[in-house]
């Protein structure tokens, strides 16, 4: 930076005595609330109360946004400082916590009480901590525009509106409407924020300033509602009648969309519960302690590090091998127009390339592209997209069964059936048009890459790409490398994955790769459940209240049952004399061959499907099952035990066995990928938590009861003697400064 | 100890309990004071005789509020020296206050006193005192807060039984309670309930439909179905519950008790102040135990605590004649009696809260009288009482013939 401006904030005094307080932060794009915002802020409120010349202020920005929130790095450093102050006194750490958790809050409350009218002019989103100052200004005018976001995303990281959102919304939207919102993390745009009551006016960019300026020399009130006598609570404090039903259904519903997982959500109920029956003074002080409690659980942290700091790693690219020029990719050729292939087509055609859209004609192509057309629809039915944004992406599509329109294409994906003549033969087919130098990628969930590499003209320029279904909401890609693919094949592959704004993780080759080789864990570890004689409804529920999306047999409904059927019988040939056969092969070989029962697709699975889209388990499943066990008798914490230690130790596998090179993609796979209890921050970080010598217990312990598939790995063993953690032993490189 | 007797027992009618039941212009205090009054007539009782007055009560708040125990005694023009107290134990508050007040008795820190409930559901309302447990999140979310209706139907889907059998048992809960007004089994036991000028306002049950039939009962719709679903509590319950995979919602108001007011009063006793007073000891309280259960399944209690007390008392099932299991929702019931092995013919004899309705704070008292009477009238000797509670807990009772 040339440029060094050494403050924050940029102060205009006009004739009027009204300060404008300008934020913009040098060599950032976006400004975060840091020690020094604070710094900055507090002296400027302690001028507004002393300088009688000043007679109100205006707060706005001269970013596009507002402000983003908090430095989540300055959070994660005050989680960090507790930690190792704990060690020594966690009494006094705890104190100090809560004492430092206050600042920003506290800075807040003073803003309100200055004594001087205080307007926030929202010139662009306002989100988390940049919220909250709004929230703390006595008025609040937004401009007009549907892209601006305000917002309080902070449960989506394990954390509450700390600096005084879960008290001020709840007293300007009532406590039902501001729940729903934090409780989810959402954001309202500016009209349905004045509708709420979150903001006061929305008014065209170019006025905003003025219509600030005229609030303040008109109206100007200096002090908030809820420091008024007689102020009410919208919607009613908690024991008032209104206000019992409301929490009598809000805590049934948090249970329902959380199963109690998220401590975060949970502090925010309780915040708001206990806030609303006292001052506002008071409620802040609560606030401070369930913050305070938040940073102290290790959900926050974890869930910091996967979904913020490495996903964002990811996605730009840590993976990407140095030197390699950046691709430039505009012509992708899709081959298989089926759900995954369509899928592709949409997510590459909506990111701006131009896609060729190949099956067996062209008919079957374009019903691949009808696809593109439905939810592109659907976005334009929820005001996200316009009938243009439809034309253009259809236009991008251009579906066939000639693969001589493949010519030309930057990158070629197969999305076929997973049967490897038929791959084989569509390898020769795109190559005979694109020769070997286009780099040939497959969407395989099943085929080694190496073995399906070795029918093409360049083994180093054949990837594995594997798309997550549906493709359009996935939010993960997994590259696979072959034994024999080469940088550059990996190097586009991340550009192209980059290009559709989806996070890579880049895993070496072996049956299942990583996430379909973890998954089947769970799958299984509910076969053997069903074997057991466990109530097919308490293996699914547990599975959800392991924080898994879906139940396993469910997940095993929607890849289908002779999906598995034809895995577990290539693996069989595959690995002839040391196949185990295991009791999922007794199960899956009844429900395919003798009921018929394939999953979702045939509406028959471990479920009935109903034609209203609803499903209900198969009753017959209590025949499939041995015995049946009296639930009474059964555990659930050690069945949800099971679901995550099986893929916990699934994953610490692949990394000993090498098809996993770095942690961050072990816990980004897990939870993007399939879903893994997301509390937990992924596989990995889930045994970090507990710690490798308390997991080795698990194993241990689970081992004795359920048998080998619980025997820990020698690099298990080793850690836990260590005492090391995953992200100790497998540091990754620190991240770059986070914005 | 002291042993303690039951010398009388009586209650008001139960009044269909909203705005259009014939006892909604009744005050609670009037209630509980007119109960209070009877007793006293009828036994030519010297009120100075009784130390404390000890009344169940659910939702004291509003005019039930502020100890509507000692309101009763001042309204009644009892001695001025007889105290009162108000208990809540909910559901179960009216057997709990006579266990206490049998607890002063037995201990030998009180000689009389008297025992029972009032609560006038048309006029303060279920759940109008709040509370934190199924509010504060601190404790709704940790202990499953699901309301009662979805807990009976949680019981009716684990333990199997099916809407029809529901239903026959509410129609056999009928066709007793009908049997036990037209023969005049409670003429003895159920006062009039009159207004200031000494005009009946209402002497019968309200509530019955005596004229139910399975046909009829299979046309109410769900009760809990709806909630169930959108405000969540079937996936509370089924988190709790997880070899649940769908709430079967089996309870409507036909085989759910009914919503009524009223209040019901015992007279309780040692040996020398009944003889003081004239009065001859129809039974003592020989027993009685409470016990915590799982809240969110909440009204499994009866089977559970009637173990408890069975074994503290040195008894068997079978030692007991007849018994008295709250007719909350009829699940609660037909568990009791699944548990226990107990054939229905032992079982609500007289007809329960499903035909006659349940005026929650005052039915523990209620359900005394009714067995007892029963126990009279057939000669036998040995009754247990029980109700279901919320938050999950369980009280019980045994008397027996003197």
């Amino acid at each position: 930076m040339v440029e060094t401006k050494d403050t924050d904030f940029r102060i205009d005094i006009g004739k009027d005595g009204i300060a404008v307080l300008t934020w913009d932060m040098p060599a950032r794009s976006m400004n975060v609330i840091t020690e020094r915002v604070m710094g900055e802020l507090g002296a400027f409120i302690d001028r507004l109360e002393s300088d009688e010349a000043l007679t109100g202020a205006i707060i706005t920005s001269a970013k596009p946004a507002f402000c983003a929130g908090a430095d989540i790095a300055m959070l994660l450093g005050a989680g960090k400082r507790y930690e190792e102050a704990a060690r020594s006194d966690e009494r006094a750490a705890t104190a100090a916590l809560f004492e430092d958790m206050r600042s920003f809050s506290n800075l807040l409350r003073r803003l309100e009480t200055c004594g001087k009218p205080v307007v926030a002019a929202l010139n662009g989103t306002a989100l988390g901590g940049g919220l909250e100052i709004a929230l703390a200004c006595h008025h609040r005018i937004c401009a007009d525009d549907r892209a601006i976001k305000l917002g309080l995303p902070e449960s989506k990281i394990g954390l509450l509106p700390g600096g005084g959102g879960t008290q001020r919304l709840p007293r300007l939207m009532g406590a039902g409407d501001s729940l729903k919102l934090m409780l989810r993390g959402g954001s309202l745009d500016p009209d349905r924020a004045r509708a709420s009551g979150m903001i006061d006016e929305v008014v065209a960019a170019r006025s905003l300033l003025k219509s600030a300026r005229a609030w303040v020399e008109s109206s100007a009130d200096p002090v908030q509602p809820w420091d008024k006598d007689g102020f009410r609570v919208p919607g009613g404090t908690p024991y008032s009648p209104s206000g019992m039903m409301t929490w009598i259904a809000g805590n049934a519903l948090y249970r329902k969309q959380t199963l109690d997982n998220y401590p975060a959500q949970r502090a925010i109920m309780s915040c708001v519960f206990e806030g609303l029956q006292v001052p506002i003074d008071v409620g802040l002080r609560i606030e401070a302690r369930y913050f305070t409690s938040l940073l102290r659980n290790p959900v926050a942290g974890n869930m910091i590090r996967t979904f913020f700091f490495s996903v964002q790693a990811l996605a730009k690219g840590a993976r990407r091998p140095g030197g390699i020029a950046k691709s430039r990719l505009r012509k992708i050729g899709v081959v298989g127009a089926g759900m995954m292939g369509a899928g592709i087509a949409y997510v590459s055609a909506a990111a701006g390339l131009d896609v060729v859209l190949l099956d067996r004609d062209k008919a079957a192509a374009e019903k691949g592209r009808a696809l593109s057309e439905k939810l592109v629809r659907g976005r334009i039915k929820r005001g996200q997209a316009s009938e243009a944004d439809l034309k253009a992406v259809l236009a991008r599509i251009e579906p066939g069964g000639d693969y001589g329109l493949l010519k030309g294409c930057d990158l070629v994906i197969e999305a076929v059936f997973e049967d490897r003549a038929l791959k084989d033969e569509i390898i020769a087919k795109v190559q005979a048009v694109t020769g070997k130098s286009v780099v040939f990628a497959s969407n395989t969930s099943t085929l080694p890459i190496t073995g399906l590499a070795e029918s093409s003209l360049d083994p180093e320029r054949f990837i594995g790409i594997h798309f997550f279904s549906p493709v359009h909401k996935m939010g993960l890609v997994e590259i696979i490398r072959g034994e024999r693919t080469g940088d550059e094949a990996l190097a586009v592959a991340l550009d192209y994955v980059r290009a559709i704004r989806k996070t890579p993780i880049v895993v070496n080759d072996a049956r299942g790769f990583y996430a379909s080789r973890v998954v089947a864990t769970y799958i299984e570890e509910g076969h053997r459940m069903l074997d057991e004689g466990v109530p097919p409804a308490m293996i699914e529920n547990a599975g959800r209240l392991a924080g898994m999306p879906v139940g396993p047999l469910a997940l095993n409904d929607e890849v289908s049952l002779d999906l598995s059927h034809k895995i577990a019988a290539a693996a069989k040939a595959d690995l002839g004399a040391d196949y185990v056969a295991t009791p999922r092969e007794r199960i899956i070989e009844e429900m395919v061959v003798g009921r018929g029962r394939f999953g979702r697709k045939n509406a028959k699975g471990f479920y009935d499907y109903n034609e209203d889209g609803g499903k209900r388990l198969w009753p017959g499943l209590e025949e499939l099952q041995p015995e049946r066990l009296d639930p009474d008798t059964l555990d659930v914490s050690r069945l949800c035990d099971r679901f995550l230690a099986a893929q916990a130790l699934e994953t610490v596998r692949c990394l000993e066995e090498n098809i996993l090179e770095d942690v961050r993609e072990a816990d980004v796979g897990s939870v993007l990928g399939w879903g893994f209890a997301p509390f937990t921050g992924g596989t990995l970080s889930y045994i970090d938590t507990m710690g490798p010598a308390r997991f080795l217990a698990l194993c241990e312990d689970l081992k004795a009861d359920h048998g080998a598939r619980f025997e820990p790995p020698a690099l298990l063993r080793d850690m836990a003697a260590g005492k090391e953690t995953f992200y100790e032993r497998y540091a990754p490189p620190p991240a770059r400064a986070a914005e | 100890m002291t042993d303690c007797f039951i010398y009388d027992h009586l209650r008001t009618p139960r009044g269909r309990g909203k705005a259009d039941g014939s006892l909604h212009e009744v005050s609670t205090l009037e209630l509980a004071s007119q109960s209070l009054i009877a007793l006293r007539e009828r036994n030519d009782l010297d009120t100075a005789l009784v130390d404390d007055v000890v009344l169940g009560c659910v939702d004291p708040v509003g005019e039930a509020g502020s100890d509507i125990a000692r309101a009763a005694v001042l309204k009644a023009d009892y001695a001025q020296t007889v105290a009162g107290i108000q208990v809540n134990r909910f559901c179960a508050s009216g057997l709990d206050a006579t266990n206490l007040a049998a607890a002063e008795i037995m201990t030998g820190q009180a000689d009389m006193a008297i025992s029972g409930g009032v609560e006038s559901l048309s006029r303060v309302g279920i759940g109008a005192s709040g509370g934190a447990w199924p509010i504060d999140p601190q404790l709704a979310i940790k202990a499953y807060y699901t309301p009662q209706g979805i807990s009976a139907d949680l019981i009716a889907t684990k333990y199997g039984f099916s809407r029809d059998e529901l239903d026959a048992y509410a129609l056999e809960s009928q066709r007793r309670a009908a049997q036990s007004w037209s023969k005049g089994y409670f003429s003895n036991s159920v006062i009039e309930v009159r207004d200031i000028n000494g005009l009946t306002l209402l002497d019968h049950d309200e509530h019955m439909r005596p004229d139910a039939t399975m046909q009829s009962l299979a046309s109410l719709k769900p009760a809990f179905a709806a909630m169930g679903d959108q405000a969540g509590f079937d996936a509370v319950a089924i988190q709790r519950y997880p070899e649940i995979e769908a709430i079967n919602h089996v309870h409507h108001a036909g085989n759910s008790s009914g919503i009524v007011d009223g209040a019901g009063v015992i007279l309780l006793g040692n040996a020398e102040a009944g003889e003081k007073a004239g009065l001859r000891p129809r039974a003592k309280i020989r027993a009685f135990a409470n016990i915590g259960t799982e809240p969110s399944i909440m009204l499994t209690g009866p089977a559970i605590v009637t173990r408890k007390l069975l074994k503290r008392a040195g008894m068997s099932v079978g030692d007991i004649d007849l018994f008295e299991v709250n007719e909350a929702f009829a699940s609660v019931v037909m568990l009791m009696m699944q548990e226990l092995d107990i054939s229905h013919d032992k079982v609500n004899v007289a007809g329960g809260a499903i035909a006659m309705g349940h005026p929650l704070g005052a039915t523990g008292a209620m359900l005394v009288g009714t067995v007892l009477d029963e126990l009279e009238r057939r000669d036998l000797s040995t009754a247990l009482i029980t109700l279901c509670i919320g938050a999950g807990m369980g009280t019980a009772t045994i008397i027996e013939r003197v």
